[in-house]
């Protein structure tokens, strides 16, 4: 059974029609790729599903039962993370202070209870250990590697056990070395049956760990099937219109 | 920026040492230059030495500097968050014509201290609803209640001098002017607010989020940060600081008049940077305003007992100043 099911979306802002009745279900212990063109819903798809906005139209059905998010923080109680593409991080914060970013642990008693740095801070070791990454908690994330914020960014979803990780472009703004890095590390959540959406214009990315690839354009859903039965240049024609459907 | 070096999987940075830690901190540099100062001067200007350490321009040094600081505090609270608040000087004089009026006109000095504490919290509380809930620049708000406060202190003292403070005269003015174990008591205030700051600051959640909306606002708010509320907070906190800075104030100079703390803002804001609180937000602590303000009275008075012309101090001031952003620029590319 489906993870998440989303059946039937719309979403109108005043005459724009970003979505056009799609259909989109997850499973846990899948990566799926999401592609399309810039303004072909692929943003406001993954708003619906973290709760930014309800959709104008449709239903979002979440473990069989019907959900309505209307704030972010909706979403993220019902186990949905998002990584951002600009990674939402603080980069005067220590790795560790930014993966406890608004759950911090705190020790003492009332009314003197102060941040518990060093719970938080071999917390999150363990996290990057997990993840296999050699991300330092106590390190100020200004001065880490790209593979390292996202390595940080990655270790908050992990520590709040989420079951949807919503990845908005992971790999742009990173350098090979490192895309390969993040790419085990979406491999390892995955591993551990968490379900994944991948989004990304980078077709060789999305084909090395993507198990179904879904594209859209122009609002409508135009190819949802495993990424063993595509190829990058059917893809291609399908994001440009090239290929109407597959 | 520069480009940042591709590193290898799994590089990281060497660790730094205390030592190195100590060393890269702008307030320990600063602390530096508060010690060595008067230290050079003295080598300079053999006479400097009796007149710069006796007892008394030693109490009226840290007195001088103690009012800057207490407004200081609340200012690094607001610009940790990436706002400014210029409207300390004027919420200074409101507060301060507040606890006049009301003492002239009969009432306790507990009850009028009350009132000028609510005046700062209120004006704070205004600026900071229009900052965070209106989302309107943090420049221009308090621009526009430098302006407002100002007009005010006029209006309701009406132009009046007060020197006259009721039966609560004595009292007034030993909370203000007095020593306690031969401290100046705003020195005593000024260190016991700059201690419950630090801890905030560095301790508390409270104190971790305000670094967090500076260093990344959008981010603190997808992660269920309350950024709105803590904006308001901020401008709160320097509302109540600066009225604290005027009762203390106020009760030392044992008089007012609506022309106090005019330029104030200005100190304030120079301690603070000079103490090496980033104006972008996200950086800075309690002891950078505490050392900001007293390097700031250290050369004015340095400057006046060497018997410099008044009119170069803020000429001074102002090197400073730059120095300050200029070493923080150094330290930031050596930082990387």
């Amino acid at each position: 059974m489906a993870l998440l099911e989303m059946q039937n979306i719309s979403m109108r802002f005043g005459a724009i029609e970003a979505l056009a009745g799609v259909d989109f279900a997850l499973e846990p212990g899948r990566i799926t790729g999401l592609m399309g063109d810039n303004g072909a819903g692929k943003s406001t798809l993954v708003k619906i599903i973290a709760g930014n906005f309800p959709p104008t139209e449709g239903k979002m059905l979440l473990g069989g039962k019907e959900v309505h998010f209307h704030k972010p923080v909706d979403a993220r109680q019902a186990g949905i993370e998002v990584v951002y593409q600009d990674l939402a991080i603080c980069n005067n914060l220590t790795a560790s202070a930014n993966v406890f970013l608004g759950r911090e642990i705190m020790k003492g008693l009332w009314p003197v209870r102060i941040l518990d740095n060093w719970t938080m801070s071999s917390r999150s070791k363990e996290l990057f250990e997990e993840l296999k990454s050699e991300t330092r908690p106590d390190d100020v994330v200004r001065s880490m590697s790209g593979g390292q914020r996202q390595a940080v960014a990655i270790a908050r979803t992990h520590l709040s056990k989420a079951k949807i990780v919503l990845m908005d472009e992971p790999t742009a703004a990173i350098s090979v070395r490192q895309v390969a890095e993040v790419l085990d590390l979406l491999k390892r959540l995955r591993d551990q049956g968490m379900a994944i959406v991948l989004i990304s214009h980078r077709m060789p990315d999305v084909f090395s760990v993507s198990d179904q690839i879904v594209v859209l354009r122009r609002g409508h859903k135009v190819a949802d099937k495993p990424i063993a039965g595509s190829s990058p240049e059917e893809v291609t024609g399908l994001i440009t219109g090239a290929i109407k459907a597959a | 920026m520069t480009t940042a070096p591709t590193y290898q999987t799994g590089y990281t940075a060497p660790r730094q040492s205390f030592l190195q830690k100590l060393l890269s901190k702008q307030p320990f540099w600063v602390m530096v230059a508060v010690v060595i100062i008067p230290l050079i001067m003295t080598v300079v200007e053999p006479s400097f030495r009796s007149a710069f350490f006796s007892g008394e321009n030693f109490v009226n040094n840290t007195r001088n500097f103690a009012f800057i600081a207490i407004m200081a505090l609340g200012q690094v609270a607001v610009m940790i968050t990436g706002g400014i608040d210029l409207s300390v000087g004027s919420i200074l004089a409101v507060s301060g014509i507040v606890l006049g009026l009301l003492m002239d006109a009969g009432y306790s000095f507990w009850l009028a201290a009350f009132a000028a504490l609510i005046a700062g919290i209120v004006i704070g509380a205004i600026n900071g609803f229009l900052i965070a809930y209106l989302k309107l620049s943090p420049f221009v708000v308090t621009l526009g209640m430098l302006s407002i406060g100002r007009s005010l202190a006029l209006a309701i003292s009406n132009n009046k001098f007060f020197h006259e403070f009721g039966e609560d005269e004595a009292l007034l003015q030993a909370i203000g002017g007095g020593k306690t174990f031969g401290i100046a008591n705003p020195v005593i205030v000024m260190v016991v607010l700059a201690l419950v700051m630090g801890f905030i600051f560095r301790y508390t959640r409270y104190g971790r989020h305000l670094y967090a909306i500076g260093g990344n606002e959008h981010a603190s708010q997808l992660t269920g940060v309350p950024v709105d509320l803590l904006k308001l907070s901020v401008y709160v906190i320097s509302g109540f600081m600066t009225a604290v800075a005027a009762i203390l104030m106020v009760g030392w100079l044992g008089s007012v008049t609506n022309g106090i703390g005019i330029g104030y803002e200005l100190r304030v804001i120079a301690s603070t940077v000079i103490g090496g609180v980033n104006l972008l937000g996200g950086e800075g602590g309690a002891f950078a305003a505490v050392v900001g303000a007293a390097l700031i009275e250290i050369i004015r008075n340095s400057l006046l007992l060497a018997g410099v012309d008044p009119y170069w101090q803020g000429t001074f001031v102002g090197i400073f100043i730059i120095l300050a952003v200029l070493l923080e620029r150094l330290r930031g590319r050596k930082v990387g």
